[in-house]
C-alpha cells in the first residue's frame, strides 16, 4: 500500500505542476492577480508531495520492502542503516526522485523567500519553474517509477552497488543535484526576464544570491566526487576526465561565468543578453549531463543502466526546453541587449575575458566529451579521448585565466588608466617573478613539462599578491588593522568573498602543479616484513588478515610508516568481497596531511603470501579540494552580503510600482 | 537583420547538437562492430616481450583456444581487470592466455607484470602498434577468442569483468572440439 500512496503523490505533484505551468503564466498576461497569486501555493504544495513520495521510498528501504523493484534492486538486509537511505538515490530511478524534489525544493524556496519581487514577475518564474517540474515528474512517472512493484517478492535485495557504500558517495549526489537543479533558477528568472522584456539591475541583483548558492553547492559536490574517486577506486587520482565528470565540470564553468557576468549586469547595465545566454547555457549542460549519463549514448564507469526509451524522452525534453527557451532568446534579446559603455581598459572588459576564456573551456570540454560521437556520426571509426587532450586544453586556458584574475579585481568600473593600474601591479609581478624563478633553482624537475612547475606556482603567488594588493587598494584610506573587521561587519562581504574564491583557485593550482609534478608512485611486490622507501618515507608491510564486515569479507592489510627511524602512521587498506554482488572493492588507506598524503592500496594476492601494493606519496593533494571549499566559503560570504538584505527593503516599493505599471501595461 | 542572426547562432549550434546526440541514441558505444570476428586472425609476428629472441606470431594461435588480451601498463581499465585474467589463467585449463602489449614500454610493462602477477602464457611486445593496426585495435583493453584453427570467434571491448567469461565469451566456442560456436562482437 505504501509503494502505491507514494506513486500517488507523484501523480499528484504532477499534477499541480501542470497547473503552476499555465495558471500562473496565463494571469500574468491577462493581468489576473488570483490567477498568479496561485503560483505560491502550487509551488509549496508541488514540494509537499514529492517530498512525502521521496518519505516514502525512504521508508520503503529502511522496511526492506523487496516487493519494489528498485528497493529489491539496490538494497540488501544485511547493509548498514546509512546505506540503506544512500541507496534511496543510489541508482537511476531513486536519484530522479530526488533531482524532481530538489526542483520542487528550489521553487518552494524561490516562493518563499522572493517578497520583494513584483508577483507579475513572480509568476513567470515559479511557471518556468513548473515546466521543468512537469518535465522530470513526468520522465519518471512513464519511463522510470521507483514505486514499480514485483511479485512474488525476491527473500533477499541484491544489494546497493559497492562502489557507493561509502559515506562519501552518500552525500555526494545530492550536492551535486542541488547545484544542478539550482540553475533552474537562474534559467527561471531569465526566461521570465525575456518573458517580460525587461532586464534590468533589478533583475541581476535577483538572481545573483540564488546562482551563486547553486554554484556553491556545485563546488562542494564536484570537490567530494573528486576526492570519493581519490580514494575509493583506489588508483590515487583525482580526476578522470570522465563523460559524468565532465558533464558535472561544464555546468559549473558556465556557472562560474554567469555569476561574473552577473555582476557586471547588476552593476553597470551591461552585458544583459549574454548574462540570460549564460543562464540558459548553465542549466542547459546540467540537463545534457542527465541525458549523456542517463541515455547510454557515452560509456562511462558511472553510467546508469541504459534504456532507449529513456533517452528518447530526455532528448525530446532537452529539445522543448532547451531548444523552446534558446528559440525564445533569439526572439526577445535582440530587444534587450545593450547598456552601459565601458572602455577597453575596464573591469568589465576583464570579466568579459573571463567569461570568453570560461566559455572557451566549457565548449573545449563538451568538444572532447561528445568527440566519441562526433567520430561515429562522421563514420570516420571510433575514438577515445583521454588524458593527454584534456590536460593540454586545461593547462592551455587556465593560466590566461588567473593571469586575468589578478589584474580584474584592481581595475575600474568603466575605465581606468594604464598607469595606475601598472603602478599597483608592480609588487604582485615581481614577487610573482621571483617565485616562480626560486621555483627553478629549489624545485629541480628534469622532464619536458619543466615549464609547469615554475607556471603553476607563479600563478598561484600572481593570484595571492594581487588579492593581498586589491585589499590594501580597498582599505587605503582606513588605516587602523582592524579595517578589514569593520568592513566586513558593513557592506564588504561579497568583495571579501571574491577574495576568498579566488585565493581558493589558488590553493587548487598549487595542489594540482605539486601533485602531478612531485607526486611518486609505487608498483609494488612485498612479502610481509619488506619495507619499501617512498620519497623518503620507509613503508613496513604487516601482512594481511581476512576480517569480516556487515555485508562483505575484507582482507585487511597493516602498514606501518615510518620518517626516518619514527614510526608515523599505521595503515589498513583493505580489499572487500561483497556477498551479494561478488563484486571486489579496494579501499585505499590514506595518512593525510596539510602538504601531503601516504596512499596505500591492495592490488592482488600473489603466490607465498606475497601481495601487489600500491604505494603513493600525493604532495600537497589536500589543497586541490580545500581550494574548492575555500571558493565555496567565499561565495557564501558574497551571499551574505548586506546589499542583498538592504536591497529588498529598498526596491520593494519601486518594484511594487514596476510591477504594477508593467500588468498595466501588458 | 544582421543582429537578429545574431542571436540564432546558440540555437543553432543546439540543433547541431541534438542532431548528433539523436544520432547517438541509435548507436551502442560499447558494440563496435568487428569486421573480424569470424574469420581467421590477422597475420602477426612480434617479439615476446621481456624475450627479443623468441617471436610470437599465428602459430602460436593454432591447436588451442586462445584469449588474446590487448593490454598496457598505462591502461587503467587494463589493471582493474587483470585479477579477471589471473583468475581465468589458473581456472581455465583448456584455454591458453596470450597478451598482446600494446603502445607501452618495455619497463613500464614487465613492472606492472612483476608487481600484479602475470596471467600469460607470453605477451607479444608491440610499441608502435604493428599488430594492433590490423587487428583493429582501439583501445586497451580488449580481449579476442580464437578457437584453435586461428579463427576469431568473439571481441569484448573495454574490461573483462567477473562474469564475462561465462556470459560472454564461453557461449561462443565449443571447448571439446575447440572451434567457435557462432561469431559475434
Amino acid at each position: 500500500m505504501i509503494p502505491e500512496l507514494g506513486h500517488f503523490a507523484l501523480i499528484l505533484a504532477l499534477g499541480l505542476a501542470l497547473i503552476q505551468a499555465i495558471l500562473p503564466l496565463a494571469g500574468s498576461y491577462t493581468g489576473n492577480l488570483a490567477w498568479m497569486s496561485t503560483a505560491r501555493p502550487l509551488a509549496w504544495g508541488q514540494f509537499v508531495f514529492t517530498a512525502i513520495a521521496f518519505a516514502l521510498l525512504l521508508l520503503a528501504f529502511l522496511t526492506d520492502d523487496f516487493s519494489v523493484v528498485y528497493v529489491a534492486s539496490n538494497s540488501n538486509t544485511l547493509m548498514p542503516t546509512i546505506y540503506k537511505v544512500s541507496a534511496v538515490w543510489g541508482a537511476h530511478e531513486g536519484s530522479l526522485l530526488l533531482w524532481a524534489g530538489f526542483l520542487a525544493a528550489w521553487g518552494a524556496a524561490v516562493a518563499g523567500l522572493s517578497r520583494n519581487i513584483p508577483l507579475q514577475v513572480l509568476a513567470r518564474i515559479l511557471a518556468v519553474m513548473g515546466m521543468v517540474g512537469i518535465g522530470f515528474l513526468l520522465f519518471m512517472l512513464l519511463t522510470s517509477n521507483p514505486f514499480e512493484r514485483i511479485f512474488p517478492p525476491p527473500l533477499e535485495g541484491r544489494d546497493l552497488n559497492p562502489l557507493l557504500q561509502d559515506p562519501g558517495l552518500a552525500i555526494h549526489p545530492p550536492l551535486l543535484y542541488m547545484g544542478y537543479v539550482g540553475f533552474s533558477v537562474a534559467f527561471a528568472f531569465a526566461i521570465a526576464a525575456l518573458l517580460g522584456g525587461k532586464l534590468d539591475a533589478a533583475w541581476a541583483r535577483w538572481s545573483r544570491p540564488w546562482t551563486t548558492t547553486a554554484w556553491i553547492f556545485l563546488t562542494l559536490g564536484i570537490a567530494l566526487g573528486s576526492w570519493w574517486a581519490y580514494y575509493e577506486l583506489g588508483w590515487g587520482g583525482w580526476w578522470f576526465w570522465d563523460p559524468v565528470e565532465n558533464a558535472s565540470l561544464m555546468p559549473w564553468l558556465a556557472g562560474t561565468a554567469l555569476m561574473h557576468s552577473l555582476a557586471v549586469t547588476e552593476k553597470r547595465g551591461a552585458f544583459k543578453s549574454w548574462t540570460v545566454l549564460l543562464a540558459i547555457t548553465a542549466f542547459s549542460l546540467s540537463l545534457l549531463g542527465t541525458f549523456l549519463v542517463r541515455s547510454g549514448v557515452l560509456t562511462s564507469v558511472h553510467a546508469f543502466a541504459t534504456d532507449p526509451a529513456r533517452g528518447t524522452f530526455i532528448l525530446i525534453f532537452l529539445c522543448i526546453v532547451i531548444g523552446g527557451s534558446l528559440a525564445l532568446y533569439a526572439w526577445r534579446a535582440p530587444a534587450v541587449s545593450g547598456g552601459g559603455r565601458f572602455d577597453l581598459l575596464s573591469r568589465e572588459s576583464f570579466l568579459l575575458a573571463n567569461n570568453l576564456l570560461l566559455t572557451l573551456l566549457t565548449a573545449l570540454i563538451l568538444l572532447g566529451t561528445l568527440a566519441p560521437l562526433i567520430y561515429e556520426a562522421m563514420a570516420w571509426g571510433k575514438i577515445s579521448v583521454g588524458f593527454p587532450w584534456f590536460n593540454t586544453m586545461f593547462v592551455a586556458v587556465t593560466p590566461f585565466l588567473a593571469l586575468l584574475m589578478g589584474i580584474g579585481p584592481m581595475t575600474r568600473w568603466k575605465q581606468d588608466e594604464p598607469g595606475r593600474l601598472a603602478r599597483e601591479l608592480r609588487v604582485p609581478f615581481i614577487l610573482t617573478g621571483a617565485a616562480s624563478l626560486l621555483t627553478v633553482f629549489l624545485m629541480p624537475l628534469l622532464s619536458l613539462d619543466w615549464y609547469l612547475v615554475p607556471l603553476g606556482i607563479g600563478l598561484a603567488v600572481w593570484l595571492l599578491t594581487a588579492h593581498i594588493q586589491a585589499i590594501r587598494e580597498r582599505l587605503r584610506h582606513k588605516n587602523s588593522p582592524s579595517a578589514i573587521l569593520r568592513d566586513l561587519a558593513t557592506n564588504g562581504r561579497s568583495f571579501y568573498g571574491m577574495i576568498l574564491a579566488h585565493l581558493g583557485v589558488a590553493m587548487f593550482v598549487v595542489g594540482v602543479t605539486m601533485v602531478a609534478n612531485y607526486g611518486q608512485e609505487k608498483d609494488v611486490r612485498m612479502s610481509p616484513g619488506d619495507s619499501q622507501e617512498v620519497a623518503g618515507y620507509r613503508f613496513l608491510f604487516h601482512g594481511v588478515r581476512t576480517q569480516r564486515g556487515p555485508n562483505y569479507m575484507a582482507m585487511r592489510g597493516h602498514f606501518q610508516i615510518f620518517d626516518g627511524e619514527k614510526p608515523i602512521a599505521d595503515l589498513w587498506p583493505e580489499k572487500r568481497n561483497y556477498f551479494a554482488s561478488q563484486k571486489p572493492m579496494t579501499e585505499a588507506s590514506i595518512d593525510w596531511g596539510f602538504t601531503r598524503d601516504l596512499y596505500v592500496s591492495l592490488g592482488e594476492p600473489l603466490e607465498d603470501g606475497d601481495w601487489a601494493l600500491r604505494l603513493y606519496y600525493k604532495p600537497y593533494v589536500r589543497w586541490i579540494w580545500l581550494g574548492a571549499v575555500l571558493m565555496a566559503l567565499g561565495g557564501l560570504l558574497a551571499i551574505t552580503d548586506r546589499r542583498y538584505r538592504l536591497a529588498r527593503g529598498l526596491t520593494r516599493a519601486s518594484a511594487d510600482v514596476a510591477g504594477a505599471t508593467a500588468t498595466a501595461r501588458s | 537583420m544582421g543582429k537578429t542572426l545574431k542571436f540564432l547562432i546558440p540555437l543553432a549550434l543546439f540543433a547541431g547538437l541534438v542532431a548528433l546526440l539523436f544520432f547517438g541514441l541509435g548507436t551502442d558505444p560499447r558494440k563496435v562492430p568487428s569486421p573480424l570476428v569470424g574469420k581467421l586472425a590477422p597475420e602477426f609476428s612480434l617479439p615476446a616481450l621481456g624475450d627479443p629472441t623468441r617471436t610470437v606470431s599465428n602459430a602460436d594461435l593454432l591447436g588451442q583456444v586462445s584469449l588474446v588480451n590487448v593490454w598496457a601498463s598505462w591502461c587503467y581499465s587494463c589493471r582493474a581487470e587483470h585479477a579477471q585474467l589471473l583468475r581465468l589463467a589458473r581456472e581455465l585449463k583448456e584455454v591458453q592466455i596470450l597478451g598482446l602489449n600494446w603502445k607501452d614500454t618495455e619497463a613500464d610493462a614487465q613492472q606492472m607484470l612483476r608487481a600484479s602477477g602475470n596471467p600469460y602464457q607470453v605477451s607479444a611486445f608491440d610499441p608502435d602498434n604493428r599488430a594492433g593496426i590490423h587487428w583493429g585495435v582501439y583501445g586497451a583493453p580488449e580481449t579476442f577468442l580464437v578457437d584453435s584453427e586461428g579463427r576469431i570467434c568473439y571481441k569484448k571491448i573495454g574490461p573483462v569483468e567477473p562474469g564475462t567469461w561465462e556470459s560472454e565469451l564461453a557461449p561462443t566456442i565449443d571447448l571439446t572440439t575447440r572451434k567457435c560456436k557462432e561469431y559475434r562482437s
